[in-house]
């Protein structure tokens, strides 16, 4: 039988070899972290004051706000600042800054529980009080999203260990070296949804990873692993949802149109940690690799950490051309290292200027390699025209709103043609177009 | 502390949108992969039809460089003459001329192609009909003598009548055997005769992933049914489809012209579509037309249908029921 896969996409090389096999390490504790309030929906107010001592777990950010997740403290020490700073996502958002005491005290807390004691209400609570959020990237807070609208429901949860972003491979070693935490986070989700079956969708090219999980659901009959074809945007929701249920999510809708629930495995880890050991999300594993590092790893890291104490950790040695949070397909050029590593920072990934030089921008010649690309159906081409030219009409009756922005459009193309940001400037003023009609 | 390399101040680093790693196909790789793949057919037209067929070829090729040149750097433009699409046309416009050709209509041919249909229309990517193919059909008009008629026979000084103008009937002589017909030794230009070599090129764009396979395969197989089914004298489906199929320019045609990114459609249907277009108006041109052979015009016409067919055949769109629009 085939892998099971989806329509479209493109393979790039993989690059994970320098990583893949090599095993979490933990990063010495920061000396200072920088934790910004804005990590997933509405921004947090702070809970402290510059001059106030905290303890790791300890609350440090909190909203009124539905779609909101708190923030914690990742070391333990004295709140130097509260300052607007630059995130790796391109935001800028109010940050608590901690220096460090060098004596990791954790914030007295319940030690944990059993899933078995747990209600789903529990759980959901516990979620939203560790400050759990999607880890893959956008952040979006758990708690809302494992909270269906009236009269929809789940009946699937899939854990996302496609990792189909080359470089990366933090999930990757989450699966091998915490897999019973991970079976373990799967139950807690189905159990909060009350969704019948779980799967767990790996990319084929992780051979480790889904033996290991294998080996520990052989006695669960209501989770299934799922090799999956290598191919990019593998683990995009909407793609993912197709690979392993054959079905789709209605354009402009949810995952939960699908009665799918798509969770990250660092965010599935992080629920587990919250369950055992009454841990919250203060520290996730982020890939720090790059042909001008030494040393890439799989670093264990406090939430806050700068990218300059983690690339000197992997021991930069040559010139950084591009500095990226997250993959290279659907990363986001740094301005500057010193940022702080977020819940959703997958990884750091830092291209030589070779690497990254910039590939000047030809004629579409149409060859429509973009058309076979694109894994939501699109004609990028001709979005790119319309969208350059504010063909805003053609643009939406083009489906530009349905974009994932995964770049596989511009990855194939010959002539280079930046079809990226041409179609999110087309997607956003399409979606405002929409917002002002309502 | 981190080192002091590290801590880059803003406007060091390089900073663009993602995706941050491309694929390693570029136009310039593209088009000269085209030429390589038309390397086989160019040596058989230098074996079958001599020296002078090269000289044509170089010519041609010569001229349409140097045309693109000269009308980039007279409208201030960048040169590209080095993405190989002026060598492609330049060469595929010398193999659709017959070996006595004069040499002068080769130049024109190939100033008209790059000067007037493409560059005129904003140069590679904006073109809406193939450069060569029009420029054959503007010599075609002009001065039919040289192009329509008899052409020389291989290996040989004497000219003669094309396999498929003595199947129509509008030429005396006798039939080419299959075999000739599939390694080229019959009458016909340049590039068009051997149908083997011709294969050899097009197989290696689609094994290349240069060309999609839908285009010629759906061309090829069209004209091999129609004219099974309506190419005989005996009533339906007693024609001669691999005749058909081997004659003529349809070679040439489906695997480097009608596979033209520039002016065919850029959905896979489309594509799919653009090719038994191809197919049903050779077929019609050949059995019922004025002229002997109808590929060069059944991609020119399709080539003006190709907004219509990539309007029909948008792909259906993830989580919608149908295609859109």
């Amino acid at each position: 039988m085939g892998l099971r896969t989806f329509v479209g996409g493109v393979h790039p090389a993989p690059s994970k070899g320098r990583t893949g096999d090599s095993p979490v390490v933990t990063a010495p504790l920061p000396q200072k972290v920088v934790i910004p309030l804005a990590q997933g929906g509405a921004p947090c107010d702070p809970l402290v004051k510059v001059g106030d001592k905290v303890q790791v777990g300890q609350k440090i950010g909190e909203s009124q706000a539905f779609v909101s997740a708190p923030v914690h403290a990742s070391i333990s020490g004295n709140v130097t600042a509260i300052e607007p700073v630059a995130c790796p996502n391109g935001r800028t958002s109010l940050a608590v800054v901690i220096e460090s005491d060098g004596n990791d005290i954790w914030l007295n807390t319940t030690g944990g529980s059993s899933l078995d004691a747990m209600s789903p209400a529990d759980i959901k609570g516990l979620v939203r009080e560790a400050g759990l959020v999607g880890m893959g990237g956008a952040m979006f807070p758990t708690h809302v999203k494992i909270s269906p609208p009236p009269g929809k429901s789940f009946d699937a949860v899939i854990i996302n260990g496609a990792e189909c972003e080359p470089y990366l491979t933090c999930d990757q070693r989450l699966l091998v070296e915490e897999t019973e935490s991970i079976v373990l986070g799967l139950k807690a989700w189905l159990k909060v949804t009350g969704a019948k079956k779980g799967y767990i969708g790996i990319e084929d090219n992780k051979r480790e990873a889904i033996a290991a999980i294998k080996a520990a659901v052989t006695e669960e009959k209501d989770i299934e692993v799922v090799p999956l074809m290598t191919k990019f945007p593998q683990g995009s929701e909407k793609q993912l949802i197709a690979s392993i249920l054959g079905r789709e999510v209605p354009s402009g809708g949810l995952p939960v149109d699908a009665g799918a629930l798509v969770q990250n495995v660092g965010t599935t880890y992080a629920l587990s940690q919250a369950i055992t050991a009454g841990k919250p999300l203060v520290e996730r594993v982020v890939t720090v690799t790059g042909t001008p590092l030494k040393k890439p790893l799989n670093i264990r890291t406090r939430i806050g950490t700068l990218f300059s104490d983690l690339l000197s950790f992997c021991e930069l040695d040559g010139e950084i051309g591009k500095l990226i949070s997250g993959g290279p397909m659907m990363g986001i050029a740094q301005t500057r290292a010193d940022v702080p590593v977020l819940k959703g920072t997958s990884g750091i990934l830092v291209l030589s200027p070779q690497e990254a030089r910039p590939l000047p921008e030809r004629a579409c010649i149409r060859c429509g390699r973009c058309v076979d690309a694109c894994p939501i159906g699109l004609i990028p081409t001709l979005l790119d025209q319309y969208c350059r030219h504010e063909m805003w009409e053609q643009a939406t009756q083009g489906h530009v709103a349905d974009c994932i922005e995964c770049g596989s459009c511009a990855y194939v193309c010959p002539s280079k043609r930046h079809l990226v940001p041409a179609l999110r400037l087309g997607k956003a003023e399409v979606m405002a177009q929409r917002r002002r009609k309502k | 502390m981190a080192d002091k390399n590290i801590l880059l101040s803003e406007g060091e680093l390089l900073v663009s949108s993602s995706p941050h790693i491309r694929a390693e196909e570029t136009v310039d790789w593209l088009m000269w992969q085209v030429v390589i793949a038309l390397l086989p057919a160019a040596i058989s037209s230098v074996y079958f039809f001599g020296f002078r067929s090269l000289f044509l070829m170089v010519l041609g090729v010569a001229t349409a460089v140097l045309t693109e040149a000269a009308v980039e750097k007279a409208l201030g433009k960048e040169i590209t003459i080095k993405d190989g699409s002026a060598a492609v046309t330049g060469l595929l416009l010398a193999f659709n001329v017959p070996a006595n050709a004069p040499w002068w209509l080769v130049v024109l041919g190939a100033i008209f192609a790059i000067a007037v249909v493409k560059q005129t229309f904003g140069g590679l990517g904006y073109n809406f009909v193939n450069p060569a193919l029009t420029a054959r059909a503007f010599l075609l008009a002009a001065w039919p003598q040289y192009l329509a008629g008899n052409f020389p026979l291989p290996l040989d000084t004497i000219t003669g009548a094309t396999p498929l103008a003595i199947l129509d009937g509008t030429a005396a002589g006798t039939l080419p055997s299959y075999l000739d017909l599939f390694l080229g030794n019959v009458g016909g230009v340049l590039g068009e005769t051997s149908a083997l070599a011709l294969l050899v090129g097009g197989l290696y764009l689609i094994w290349q992933k240069v060309i999609d396979w839908r285009t010629p395969v759906a061309f090829i197989g069209t004209v091999a049914v129609l004219s099974w089914a309506f190419g005989g004298n005996g009533g339906l489906f007693t024609g001669d489809p691999l005749y058909h199929v081997l004659a003529g320019g349809l070679m040439l045609g489906a695997f480097f012209m009608a596979t033209d990114y520039v002016t065919s459609p850029v959905t896979p249907k489309g594509r799919l579509g653009f090719g038994v277009g191809c197919g049903i108006i050779t077929v019609l041109i050949r059995l019922w037309g004025g002229y002997p052979e109808g590929v060069s015009y059944s991609i020119l016409l399709m080539n003006l249908l190709v907004p219509f067919l990539e309007r029909w055949t948008v792909p259906r769109v993830y989580g919608t029921k149908s295609a859109q629009a």
